[in-house]
């Protein structure tokens, strides 16, 4: 019986290599060899995984699959092999190959097919190879990087094939890079691993580097070969590193632009300490989340509209309520910052107690837009769409503000007014007016920049304290009156922190940044780029 | 010459400061620990370690309004001096722990066996020793007010710019304070103290001494003070503050002047620190919080600045009120202290002490000399 049956299996695997072009054979050609993985012993089994395979069927990978889940199970009675699962004290089974439904058996009555760690990995390899002619791409990709995992020689013939059939890029470049670990992972020269080597570390990424570190221990060329490639993969993956940090940087750099440049203009015309400024942002986050519920409770369709929507809503919140606290409280102090500063101090309090006492003191979810979430990458970068967002935004308020600023009525009367107070009333300017204006435009950013920080912070009663003295370290270190010396100093200070923290932490990195800002301004008392002549002994 | 340069810091006012000071040291104490309980009088150990709190906050508030009210630098980083003094201190009686500790380290305070270090780290040694914690008390902030303002002084920083890097140096503090590897406890501070110079903190004897020692402690600054504000010196630096320039070209070293009384207040603010730490039991980090010192700085807003006792009686009243809102309203509290800073300085600018000298004198309104004419008006 036995010869026999070796011999039928042979016929069939020589007939199965001739079927596999077509991928799909007849039901219960199927079936005849799905019978054989019931018979015999675990030789057997693997022997009839290995004809299955070779058929090539695309129903073949998820039989396998079955197989070494141990679901497959042999009626006793006539052989035939069933997927089973349990129903009561019965089993329920269905056809592997057509899935149709056929009947229960008592326990007694069927016997699982078992499995051991050698069959386990016959069957992952035979999967592999189907699925890696898959015609589906996402099948492929992932099939290659179950090869990738495993490096199992046996595969190499099957990648071969496959990477020479392959027509999407970059599922090809994954399939190449498993045959390159599939190589160094056999018996092959020493040229043709080298090769591999070079194939690997022409990735550049830490999976890279850990598949070459086992072969960076060996002696010989290959030994050489692997560190060397090691250690071009860590310079890159350093620079890389730098070019993540730098990009966190310039992310941390336009959150501080957008909470800063609405004091620079305060401080810089008015020379007015807005220590409410931070409340200022709290404001209009809290408004971004009222928005969003109104639109929420009204107008769900909108619901991914709700950001953009509040923005005029939060600018003109924040500027109201500038406006309204210079009106009532900063126009008394003028010429006296320092009691300006207390004054608004006492401000910022009394928002963040109505705030809290109106919204409570727990933080408030507002929610990402669809078209905000997600990251994609560049190159070994990860770039994160709401950090991408904020960067433009911040970008886009800040040329905004210049433009107004050099082209605008209002603006050519506040750069008057900052240059020379005296000079600029007496030629008409209601500088009052300007005043007025001035603060409310500098609140009305703050709450701007509430908007884009409801997305990347917790908007909480809280969420301007840990803003206002970041700010004035930008303000001061960049130059008092100056917009650009304000953008510079954001950008220093967010990239200079972020390229501090991998190396001395977040804390002692924001602690060093603190003294080279007190350090900075025993150097340069009046910031970067400051205001020269006579605007400075005012 | 010390003696008499102290003398002459003993004007009308001081007098008074100095004898009210000196019958609240002997008969406070005297009333809780020999009045009985159900007595009118009594003042309970709660009450007493109340008040003895407050006066090391008007100390701090002192030492706020002799560089504020006196010199026109407005600190916003009292605290850190404040709280530098009361770390001193806090090691000391740490050290005096010893072996009680839940670990029971005879030489590690608990948080360092916690945090499974080997040995105390240098800058923990000599704390065992009281004179030498005194003397730290005094030369931390001291050294650090020379530093920082040796190069801010030097480099003309003044005004906005000068609070703003007092508020980054506590800030800067209060970060690095928050770490657990600086060797100052962490977030959790330094705390459950028993003994002092040897008696136990918690006993009514030893509160109502350092009650005593508080309000002694604050009579003795005000003293050097007033003798201060009252000399040549104090003259100098009242010119400063009205007309930093114009000094200066008359030919008076205007840096040396700010360094010398900056340095002193630092010293001070260290003291009430360190009277402060052994009466509430406890010193963390939150104490460097830039919103503790602006609170220090409305103390002296509220009383008067550039009148000493203003500085006492704001730091009392506005913290006997926070004692008392947080206790009884709690939400009403931030409002109330928001709205302290504004109303104070849109309608109060010399404070209680100034609106009180107003309405002795009749006269609606009318600057007068030693009070401040608006600072850093061109």
């Amino acid at each position: 019986m036995r010869p026999i049956r070796l011999i039928a299996a042979v016929c069939v695997c020589l007939l199965s290599v001739l079927a596999a072009s077509a991928a799909t054979i007849a039901d219960s050609e199927l079936t005849g060899f799905v019978r054989a993985l019931g018979q015999g012993d675990f030789d057997d089994t693997e022997r009839a995984v290995a004809a299955l395979a070779a058929t090539g069927d695309e129903r073949v990978a998820g039989i396998l699959d079955r197989l070494g889940a141990g679901d497959l199970m042999v009626r006793k009675a006539d052989g035939a092999v069933f997927v089973a699962a349990k129903a009561g004290k019965d089993v329920a089974l269905a056809d592997p190959v057509t899935g149709a439904d056929a009947g229960t058996a008592p326990k007694a009555g069927v016997e699982k097919i078992k499995v051991n760690n050698r069959l386990r990995r016959a069957i992952a390899s035979a999967v592999g190879n189907l699925t890696l002619m898959s015609p589906d791409p996402a099948t492929r990709r992932a099939a290659a990087e179950a090869v990738l995992k495993s490096a199992d020689p046996a595969v190499l013939p099957v990648l071969d094939k496959a990477i020479a059939a392959e027509t999407v890029a970059d599922v090809r470049a994954t399939m190449q890079v498993a045959r390159a670990t599939a190589v160094l992972a056999s018996d092959a020269g020493e040229a043709d691993k080298e090769a591999a080597l070079s194939a690997i570390a022409g990735l550049g990424t830490r999976d890279a580097l850990s598949l070459i570190s086992p072969y960076a221990s060996a002696e010989g060329p290959l030994g050489d070969a692997a560190r060397k490639a090691a250690a071009g993969i860590e310079r890159s993956m350093l620079l890389w590193d730098a070019a993540q940090n730098v990009w966190y940087g310039l992310s941390l750099g336009s959150v501080l632009l957008l909470a800063a440049i609405g004091l620079a203009i305060t401080f810089g015309v008015m020379g007015v300490i807005n220590m409410a400024h931070g409340e200022m942002v709290m404001i209009g986050a809290y408004s971004t989340f009222v928005v969003q519920e109104t639109i929420r409770a009204y107008a769900p369709s909108l619901a991914d509209y709700a950001l953009p929507l509040s923005l005029p809503v939060a600018f003109v919140v924040a500027g109201g309520v500038g406006i309204l606290i210079e009106r009532s409280i900063i126009r008394w102090l003028y010429g006296r910052p320092l009691e300006t500063l207390l004054a608004t101090w006492g401000v910022s309090l009394i928002l963040q107690q109505a705030v809290r006492s109106l919204f409570g003191a727990n933080n408030r979810e507002v929610g990402t837009p669809g078209w905000m979430a997600g990251s994609f990458d560049v190159g070994q970068m990860q770039v994160t769409w709401p950090r991408l967002w904020i960067i433009v935004f911040a970008l886009a308020v800040f040329l905004a503000l210049i433009a107004a600023l050099k082209h605008t009525p209002l603006g050519l009367q506040m750069r008057a007014v900052t240059q020379n107070r005296a000079m600029a009333a007496s030629m008409g300017i209601r500088t009052p007016l300007v005043d007025a204006l001035t603060f409310g435009l500098g609140s009305g950013i703050a709450g701007l920049a509430g908007v884009a920080l409801s997305q990347i912070d917790n908007v909480s009663p809280n969420l301007g304290r840990g803003y206002i003295i970041d700010s004035f370290m930008v303000v001061v270190f960049g130059g008092v009156g100056n917009l650009w010396g304000t953008f510079v100093g954001a950008m220093t200070l967010g990239i200079a922190n972020k390229l501090l923290e991998p190396y001395a932490g977040a804390v002692l990195g924001k602690i060093l940044l603190l003294v080279f800002i007190i350090l900075f301004i025993q150097k340069r008392p009046r910031g970067l780029f400051a205001l020269k002549g006579r605007a400075v002994e005012q | 010459m010390i003696t008499g340069f102290l003398l002459s810091g003993f004007d009308r006012r001081a007098r008074w400061t100095v004898a009210v000071l000196a019958a609240l040291a002997l008969l406070v104490p005297a009333s809780n620990l020999l009045l009985p309980e159900d007595s009118l009088l009594h003042v309970s150990t709660y009450q007493l370690t109340l008040f003895g709190k407050y006066l090391t906050y008007a100390l701090l508030a002192l030492s706020v309004d002799l560089v504020w009210g006196y010199c026109g630098i407005l600190s916003l980083g009292h605290g850190a001096f404040f709280a530098l003094g009361g770390y001193a201190m806090g090691m000391y009686l740490m050290r005096q722990i010893g072996a009680r500790g839940v670990y029971a380290d005879p030489l590690l305070p608990d948080f360092m066996v916690f945090l499974s270090w080997k040995e105390l780290p240098w800058f923990w040694h000599g704390f065992d020793m009281a004179w030498f914690a005194l003397l730290m008390v005094m030369l931390v902030p001291g050294i650090l007010a020379f530093v920082i303002g040796w190069f801010a002084f030097r480099s003309r920083v003044t005004g906005v710019y000068l609070s703003i890097i007092t508020q980054a140096m506590t800030y800067a503090l209060l970060l690095a304070f928050f770490r657990n590897d600086m060797g100052f406890g962490g977030n959790n501070g330094l705390t459950d103290f028993k003994d002092i110079l040897g008696l136990p903190i918690q006993a009514p004897a030893t509160r109502a001494a350092l009650f005593a020692a508080s309000a002694l402690t604050l009579a003795f600054a005000y003293v050097i003070a007033s003798a201060v504000t009252a000399s040549k010196l104090g003259k100098v630096l009242v010119a400063v503050r009205d007309a930093e320039s114009r000094t200066r070209f008359i030919g008076y070293r205007v840096e040396r002047y700010k360094l010398f009384v900056w340095t002193l207040s630092a010293v001070m603010a260290g003291m009430a620190g360190a009277l402060y730490v052994p009466q509430v039991g406890i010193i963390n980090p939150s104490e460097f919080d830039p919103s503790a010192s602006i609170e220090a700085v409305i103390w002296v807003a509220v009383g008067g600045r550039g009148t000493l006792v203003g500085a006492l009686v704001g730091a009392v009243v506005v913290n006997f009120g926070k004692t008392w809102f947080t206790g009884a309203l709690p939400e009403v509290w931030l409002f109330a202290l928001g709205g302290l800073f504004v109303g104070v300085t849109l309608f109060l600018p010399r404070g209680i002490v100034g609106l009180f000298a107003r309405l002795r004198r009749g006269d609606a309104g009318g600057r007068t000399a030693g009070i401040p004419a608006g600072e850093a008006a061109p």
